[in-house]
């Protein structure tokens, strides 16, 4: 019977039928990062377990990171504490670690691929929400909590009971200026926040095919803001070209075996899924959140809603978004003032993103009012731009240019917006407070539209500033 | 290692209205930065907290009627958003002992269940009804029974859903699961075997 890959990687990783009826799951690949690991390994100590996969578990520091200056001790004291606990853990327990200041180091969603550590055909856990960014390579990755770290720590497994899939179908072709970011904020918009909530989404079609390895991986990343604990794509040859000569990645004959073996565990032709919903991507234009969760999206050409014109039901809600991020309703989102320009995060900071962005900034000037950044993925990110020429395009225009980590999306460092700010954000949350100030507001859109953003000093179509084709 | 089985969990509730409460509200990010999960129940939903009090409102969780309230009623998909389990840590440091509501983030739900939080499943007209009767009489006392599946307010019985996997292990004080993923350590080593990239697609 033909089969999906959800099904097919779950089968094949499954260990057994739990008491209490969940699956137990082999976990392939588990990535640690500062946050939610300390809790977990002060539990194996307490308990006196080990780690039986050290090899299996690959860590990194990327929450915490000042990206403006590296120096030790950090000026936070408790994330200087946070560190040197990570560095503790992973050298009592045997688990590598890309520390601060290693080339391999950035945040854990974007050196898991780029380290061809990421494969198509795994379980990955990782005890952050994003983790369904590793399912661009046909992988299937969940996002855990703490004291599942634990057990992923502890056992490689995790106790899980199996998701429906949802087909998503995105046909057509995208329009230049109109990206990855903007089918899944449309997406998301359609289905809602809680939409995906018992299903991981398998991402298709014409749209999909066509995307780079990077644009699969911000389509992936914000499943979970639609409520999809994972989402994928099915491996193809994109993929494996993207694997080859990574360090992670198999080599010789073990690559010809790789491949075969990633290959068959695509989705089959006439698999069944439990829903099926498709999405025409030449229509869609640039999408810009006016809201508090990334289900409040409107296209660049649209308007605010107002309160008034939305279901009883949903009045409410929208009137909160509305007086939170200070729109009265029925005002475009073009020309919509903003404070700062972040371009970075999980979502949006690898390096197709940052030459999308330079494409737009080139020899222009970010506006006077704007305080405007750029912090890369990871160090191989930052170093591959600056090859480029792509940090002196972004320092003339007046962005900084930072070390890598995941700074102003959640704030977790020093990077944070401050009182009423309004930020336009390549990152993946605009809830109230997410980036630092707990009146902050957030605009999310492309690294493009934010690029546009910052020279045009207000939200701004980038589809006049990019000129021809990709 | 089994832990005290959750039979029943009984206290006044808190009704905390609204859709797609999101964990970055219930615990912000600056609290997380930390080693420990101590002394986050003073911070649980601070933002939201503050911005009720300069809008001359009081935040339910600054309402002394509900200070000692040990079951939060809440709308759909609580909990969405970040994995941080901070967030029912958060919760249950402040005294919470079960959620009631619509819908709950996946996520959420299951770093509750893994730290005792039982988190329980009605229809919207029933949380409505909840929400109200806390609203007007914050003394009621609600019951829940996990084994009969109900909860009894007011003289009145609403059957609740819950995954039966989480009921399971409430009851048989299983709900810290680590020690039962280890109880098979060779049958995992074995899927790991038969897993073609565990070693690097190299062949024997």
């Amino acid at each position: 019977m033909p089969e999906t890959l959800f099904s097919k990687v779950w089968n094949r990783h499954a260990v057994r039928r739990l008491p209490t009826g969940q699956t137990q799951l082999f976990v392939g690949l588990h990535l640690v990062h500062e946050v939610t690991s300390p809790q977990a390994f002060e539990m194996l100590r307490a308990r006196g377990w080990t780690v039986p996969f050290p090899s299996r578990t690959v860590a990194t520091v990327d929450h915490i990171v000042p990206t403006a200056s590296l120096a030790r001790p950090f000026a936070d004291e408790r994330a200087e504490e946070m560190l040197t606990s990570l560095q503790r853990n992973c050298r009592d327990f045997g688990v590598p670690l890309h520390d601060l200041g290693s080339f391999e180091q950035g945040i854990v969603h974007v050196i898991g691929p780029e380290l061809g550590l990421t494969q198509p055909g795994m379980t990955i856990a990782c005890g952050d929400s994003h983790t369904s960014t590793h399912g661009a390579f046909g992988a299937l990755a969940f996002g855990i909590g703490t004291s599942q770290v634990r057990d992923v720590l502890a056992s490689q497994t995790l106790a899980l009971d199996p998701l429906k899939v949802r087909r998503l179908d995105v046909t057509g072709a995208l329009q230049p200026g109109v990206y990855a970011k903007d089918v899944i904020l449309a997406v998301i918009r359609r289905l809602g926040v809680k939409g995906g909530v018992g299903y991981a989404y398998e991402y298709g079609g014409e749209a999909v095919s066509k995307m780079s390895m990077e644009e699969r991986m911000t389509l992936c990343n914000m499943s979970i803001e639609g409520g999809a604990r994972a989402g994928y794509v099915n491996p193809d040859a994109t993929t494996f070209r993207y694997l080859s000569g990574r360090p992670a990645a198999p080599s010789g004959a073990a690559w010809d075996r790789a491949v075969t073996w990633w290959s068959s565990m695509a989705s089959d032709e006439g698999a069944r899924y439990d829903d099926r919903v498709a999405l025409d991507a030449s229509a869609l234009e640039p999408h810009v959140t006016w809201g508090i969760n990334p289900g409040q999206s409107v296209g660049v050409s649209g308007r605010v809603p107002k309160a008034e014109d939305e279901a009883p039901e949903a009045r409410a809600q929208v009137a909160e978004a509305l007086d939170y991020m200070g729109f009265s309703g029925g005002e475009t989102i073009s020309g919509t003032r903003i404070d700062v320009a972040f371009i970075g995060s999980c979502t949006n900071g690898r390096l197709s993103d940052l030459r999308e962005a330079g494409r737009v900034v080139k020899g222009k000037k970010v506006a006077p009012h704007v305080k405007a950044l750029v912090v890369p993925g990871s160090n191989a990110v930052r170093a591959a731009a600056e090859k480029e020429g792509l940090d002196a395009i972004f320092r003339e225009a007046g962005f900084e240019w930072r070390g890598a980590g995941c700074s102003m999306c959640l704030a977790m460092n020093p990077d944070r917006l401050e009182g009423r700010q309004v930020c336009a954000s390549s990152s993946n949350r605009n809830f109230k407070g997410r980036q630092g100030s707990p009146t902050g507001r957030t605009l999310l859109m492309s690294p493009a539209m934010v690029a546009a953003a910052a020279l045009a000093g207000e939200v701004a179509d980038v589809r006049p500033l990019l000129g021809g084709a990709r | 290692m089994t832990l005290p089985a959750i039979r029943r969990v009984s206290g006044t509730a808190l009704p905390l209205p609204g859709d797609d409460v999101d964990t970055d509200r219930i615990i912000p990010a600056r609290f997380l930065v930390s080693v420990t999960f101590e002394g986050l129940g003073a911070h649980a939903f601070e933002d939201d907290r503050k911005a009720a009090g300069t809008k001359g409102k009081l935040h339910p969780f600054d309402d002394p009627r509900y200070s000692d309230a040990g079951i939060l009623l809440v709308n759909r998909n609580f909990g969405c958003g970040s994995s941080r389990e901070h967030a029912p840590q958060a919760l249950a440091r402040r005294g919470i002992k079960a959620v009631v509501g619509e819908s709950f983030s996946e996520i959420f739900f299951g770093n509750a269940v893994a730290i005792g939080l039982p988190c329980l499943t009605l229809p919207r007209e029933a949380v409505a009804r909840l929400q109200s009767l806390a609203e007007g009489a914050p003394k009621s006392v609600l019951s829940v029974d996990l084994e009969a599946g109900t909860l009894v307010a007011e003289g009145t019985t609403f059957p609740f859903s819950i995954p039966a996997h989480a009921r399971e292990a409430f009851l048989s004080g299983n709900w810290d699961g680590t020690s039962m993923l280890l109880e098979r350590l060779a049958e995992v080593r074995a899927v790991a075997a038969r897993l073609p990239y565990v070693a690097g697609f190299r062949v024997e």
